[in-house]
């Protein structure tokens, strides 16, 4: 127990250190210039804020996490159908790769009320919107893993006869995890960032209101306070979804050698 | 341990005739080489980098075609077994699946050729036995210091109990002693199931250990300057390594390997 602590203290000591000094340092400088509430919030007013309005902005963060989970959830789906097909074959590859780089360079700010209008304003939209703006990172990268694998085992692979299809399930793609698992740590965070842009431009549409309707409306109040906890609840959901990713990497890659596992 | 099958019916014969390699850019790897290991032949092919050992193995894997000439592998006349085929093939490094056991990783063939569960794990802890490694069967390539790797790779190649067996300088990375210890496995497996072997190496005495007959490459492009038997006795253990005979024997492949060496 005793070294569990020490380890604990040792890995998440410091960034808790600088995040204590730092909040007290930006809370004394706003105390003292007496910069107005509209420009800035106190730290402590957004804490306060987190505390006094909790049920509206769980439910908002709620909101908002069901839209990025299914965006992120389509982007680690479609993502490695996409790049296992792109993989299958080089003509297909040569055929179709520019255009999934289509998904990297679209203006989501132009394209999301598009998707609102096609999909009904919404969960869907905002979802359309999240996967988006967070697959490309896992094509590339899954497909680079996959047309990476060790030639010399490809080799072997021939020799024993192995089909295409035993190949590529054997062989290539679970050689390419590694990859699979960067691309999708990527996109995790993309994910909330989309449907936060998404929500901030249709998002007062839908049923449900998410972190960027609150945003949008905190703003033009002039509720800085409520503006910072809101992005606060966002970051803490994008660092939650990165680390449950991490955490499925570690599990899933826990025989490989160190170097396949960051 | 499987069936015991007769040494001469256990190897495959190869015969090169006329075999030309060039890549394109028009690097020539292989002269008109012919070349013919006989059934149950242990040979060990020597050159220095570059020379084509590499591709004179993978043209008689199969793995290449040869610009020009004809490489032919006869199978030995048996009825063999379920999951007998032809070929294996051992490379520089293990090149194991990281994500697999060790006993999953010597099944591996097997599997490919839709071998049941069942009887292709039976047979991978046969082949793994065969080589030290039965009470590793459980771990991952991760755990395992380079020569068991190389040894897990050995039984991969074993596993389907090959009538040819290819390696390219497997034990090169390897230190000293690992070295010599899995040079006599080697040598205990192929006594044991008389395949035949085809070894290359750039190393004299790891080749006169092992082999009954060397063959010396030039460098590129590739011809054979020197193709002898070793004349040593077939029970090969390390203690051989000291003896005055060994010693001239390593000699002479040496000084044709210096011949290979110079020759432009």
């Amino acid at each position: 127990m005793k070294a569990f602590l020490q380890r604990w203290g040792t890995a998440y000591g410091p960034p808790l250190v600088v995040l204590i000094v730092g909040t007290l340092l930006l809370e004394a400088y706003v105390r003292w210039t007496h910069v107005p509430i509209y420009l800035a919030p106190r730290p402590s007013d957004v804490i306060l804020t987190l505390h006094r309005e909790r049920a509206y902005l769980l439910a908002a963060s709620w909101s908002t996490a069901k839209a990025a989970l299914v965006g992120f959830g389509l982007s680690a789906g479609v993502g490695v159908a996409i790049a296992l097909a792109l993989a299958s074959s080089a003509w297909v590859r040569r055929a179709f790769y520019p255009y999934t780089v289509f998904f990297q360079t679209v203006p989501i700010i132009a394209i999301a009320p598009m998707l609102s209008i096609w999909l009904a304003p919404g969960l869907k939209a905002v979802a359309a919107c999240a996967f988006i703006v967070s697959v490309f990172p896992v094509i590339a990268n899954t497909l680079a893993g996959l047309i990476a694998t060790d030639p010399a085992l490809v080799d072997l692979f021939r020799l024993y006869g192995a089909s295409r299809t035993a190949a590529m399930l054997k062989l290539r793609f679970p050689a390419a995890l590694p990859n699979v698992f960067i691309g999708l740590r990527v996109a995790a965070g993309l994910a909330v960032i989309g449907t936060v842009v998404a929500e901030f431009l249709v998002g007062e549409l839908g049923e449900e209101q998410g972190l960027g309707v609150v945003i949008v409306g905190a703003s033009h109040n002039g509720h800085s306070d409520r503006v910072f906890a809101a992005v606060l609840l966002a970051s803490a959901l994008g660092l939650t979804m990165f680390g449950a990713v991490n955490l499925v990497a570690r599990r899933v890659l826990r025989n490989w050698h160190a170097s396949a596992r960051t | 341990m499987p069936d015991p099958v007769p040494a001469a019916l256990a190897g495959s014969s190869v015969t090169l005739r006329g075999v030309r390699k060039e890549f394109p850019g028009g690097v020539v790897a292989i002269d008109p080489m012919d070349l013919d290991v006989a059934a149950g032949e242990f040979l060990a092919i020597l050159g220095p980098s570059g020379c084509g050992k590499s591709t004179l193995l993978r043209m008689i894997s199969g793995l290449e075609r040869p610009t020009a000439g004809t490489v032919e592998v006869h199978r030995p006349s048996t009825t063999g077994h379920a999951g007998r085929f032809d070929i294996a093939y051992v490379f520089q490094d293990a090149h194991l699946l990281p994500w697999r056991t060790v006993l999953s990783n010597a099944a591996m063939p097997l599997e490919l050729r839709g071998i049941g569960r069942a009887e292709r794990q039976a047979r991978a802890a046969d082949a793994l036995a065969n080589v030290g490694l039965g009470d590793a069967l459980a771990r991952y390539p991760n755990q395992l210091s380079g020569g068991m790797r190389m040894r897990v790779s050995l039984a991969r190649a074993m596993v389907t109990d090959p009538t040819l067996l290819l390696l390219d300088e497997p034990f090169a990375a390897l230190d000293e002693i690992t070295r010599q210890r899995l040079d006599e496995q080697l040598r205990e497996l192929w006594q044991a199931r008389r395949m035949t072997v085809i070894f290359v190496t750039h190393s004299t005495t790891e080749a006169v250990f092992l082999a009954d007959r060397a063959v010396v490459m030039s460098k590129r492009p590739g011809r054979i300057i020197s193709d002898r038997a070793v004349a040593l006795a077939p029970a090969r253990v390390g203690a051989l390594r000291g003896t005055a005979d060994f010693v001239h024997e390593t000699r002479i492949v040496y000084e044709a390997l210096e011949r290979g060496e110079a020759s432009a």
